[in-house]
């Protein structure tokens, strides 16, 4: 418990600490009555300000996570469908492959895609026709949908799980009534299953695009440009620069803050002792 | 073709469309991986044109192949001794949050579950940066590198141990236990002769689980890594992706895939084995081995 209380402490102390003016290295100020605002607000000013360098990335990073989990959704939720309620003996093989890229490194799956991208890559030849058309675009230098189309690739796994255990354990009898009872399929997909599933849907959201918030690898390998870069490059960017630790402790103050809502509402979801959907 | 109206109402048409989005999505999902497997077999120095078979970068090649290049296999054996390591640590300790949780009521607890719960929404980065903080500003008597690793490794993957262990803890119930204390035996006594026996079948699926992951973590290990010695595969291959690599670096990943699988289908063949006269978990098949987390 306390390696996770204490950290957030001592960035909090990090934040409105002060720089040791010799070696530009953070000197942490532990009593809170003399924190000293002034990173934290050089942060904020430029988020918003006139000269707000920062804003693009972090609007670009809601973006990003929006688009990305929306495609999520709508891939994952006819996946996990399809496997939870209609598979039926082919359940445990597509289970099983459902799982594999969870044991397969995140950094292995984009390494994957950067070798398709490149130039010379194979996606490049399979537009190409065999030499009929000559696509003159170079995929690894900051497309947006490539980063997003990356992001997705990478969480839509963490959304499939979640969803594939909700809808498994919905009622079969439910739905049966619910048919019987003179609804056709479609509304009672939309009043029976929807509804029911509602909690878990949620939760399986909110645990891909929490992750996505503080995500800066997948911009990092598939763009490797400023144009592309999200509030996970912005830390990681300042956290290796003497001099700025402090506004990369602001940005995961400003990270935190904006996760910790939603986090609260994920966690009520899964405790709720009736639904239990982990 | 039949009548459209009538396809639509017959209630036994066959659910092509989220057949075909099933099997689409796994393609795309699995093939590019498959292919970066394949270029690792490579003869030639390319990523992207094939030239034959070869175990070159295994083996082969005498400065570049993961065998023989010290930067390669050193962060091969840093993955390796990550995974043992943090597992060893975070397993026991998440069985005995589980059961502290489960058992104990009150505050303390209840405010251990949340954070738990949290660790699994919460941005890996922010804990990475803060612990990176704590370690490099607070006089706290570990460097970066291994030690330091081990703890944010341990940290952040507690609670998936914890989760499948308590999930177990509540279908075993505790009727179990009052038996066993009814027919005499002390507290401790009936925890670990019955209680923990039955949690073996979680506590081992469980191991087996943190090791995947361990050995597949990346920003934990980045920012806390000291040097490039205890740089690991995962780091290793971040660092040079975008940097020509050569068809090793694939080598690198492939092997570290291969042992996340091995244990992975080990552990599911020994954990089907444990549990075989379970019946809570019979036709759950892999579903129940994952935790379905």
């Amino acid at each position: 418990m306390a390696f996770f209380i204490f950290p957030l402490y001592v960035v909090l102390c990090i934040v409105f600490g002060q720089i040791d003016p010799l070696f530009r290295t953070p000197v942490p100020v532990w009593n809170p009555l003399q924190w000293d605002p002034t990173q934290f607000n050089y942060v904020l000013t430029h988020i918003v300000g006139a000269d707000g360098v920062f804003g693009p990335a972090i609007l670009r990073t809601f973006v990003y996570v929006l688009v990305a989990s929306s495609l999520c959704l709508l891939i994952a939720f006819p996946v996990a469908y399809y496997v939870a309620r209609l598979s039926g003996k082919r359940k445990g093989l597509l289970l099983a492959l459902l799982i594999a890229p969870f044991w397969i490194s995140y950094m292995m799956r984009m390494f994957a895609w950067v070798n398709l991208l490149q130039d010379d890559g194979l996606l490049n030849k399979v537009l190409s026709l065999g030499g009929l058309l000559t696509p003159e675009v170079n995929w690894l230098t900051g497309q947006p949908v490539v980063v997003i189309l990356g992001l997705v690739y990478g969480y839509v796994p963490y959304m499939i799980l979640p969803l594939y255990a909700g809808l498994d354990r919905l009622s079969q009898s439910m739905l049966e009534a619910s048919r019987d009872l003179g609804a056709d399929r479609l509304s009672s997909f939309w009043r029976v299953t929807l509804p029911l599933c509602r909690p878990t849907i949620v939760a399986a959201v909110l645990l891909t695009c929490l992750p996505m918030l503080g995500d800066y690898f997948t911009s990092d390998m598939l763009s490797a440009s400023p144009k592309t870069a999200m509030v996970g490059n912005l830390i990681n960017d300042s956290v290796q620069s003497p001099g700025q630790t402090g506004q990369a402790g602001a940005f995961v103050m400003l990270v935190f803050l904006a996760a910790l809502l939603p986090m609260l509402y994920y966690i009520r979801v899964t405790t709720r002792p009736d639904e239990v959907s982990t | 073709m039949r009548n459209p109206v009538a396809w639509w109402i017959d209630p036994w048409r066959p659910p092509r469309f989220l057949v075909a989005i099933t099997v689409g999505y796994l393609v795309w999902s699995l093939l590019p991986v498959l292919i970066a497997v394949a270029y690792s077999f490579n003869d030639g120095k390319s990523r992207t044109t094939w030239q034959g078979f070869s175990f070159r970068w295994y083996w082969g090649d005498q400065t570049l192949s993961v065998w023989h290049n010290d930067a390669l296999h050193t962060a091969l054996l840093q993955t390796i001794k990550l995974g043992v390591i943090a597992t060893l640590i975070t397993v026991p300790l998440g069985t005995l949050f589980a059961i502290g949780i489960d058992r104990w009521r009150g505050r303390l607890p209840a405010g251990a579950n949340f954070l738990m719960l949290l660790s699994f929404v919460l941005p890996e980065v922010l804990l990475a940066v803060a612990l990176l903080f704590v370690i490099t500003t607070v006089a706290v008597p570990v460097d970066l590198g291994t030690t330091a690793q081990v703890i944010g490794l341990v940290t952040f993957q507690v609670s998936y141990p914890a989760v499948l262990v308590r999930a177990r803890l509540a279908t075993i119930g505790p009727q179990y236990e009052e038996a066993a204390m009814d027919l005499g035996a002390s507290p401790l006594g009936a925890l670990r002769r019955i209680i923990l026996p039955m949690l073996m079948p979680a506590i081992f699926a469980s191991t087996v689980l943190v090791f995947a992951d361990v050995i597949d973590d990346f920003v934990l290990v980045r920012y806390l890594s000291g040097d490039a010695s205890t740089e690991p595969v995962s780091v290793k291959i971040y660092n040079t992706a975008r940097a020509a690599p050569t068809p090793a670096l694939n080598a690198l990943a492939t092997l570290l895939l291969l042992a996340a699988m091995t244990a992975v289908v080990i552990g599911f063949l020994v954990y089907r084995y444990m549990t075989r006269a379970d019946t809570t978990t019979k036709d759950r098949g892999i579903g129940a081995f994952a935790g379905e987390v």
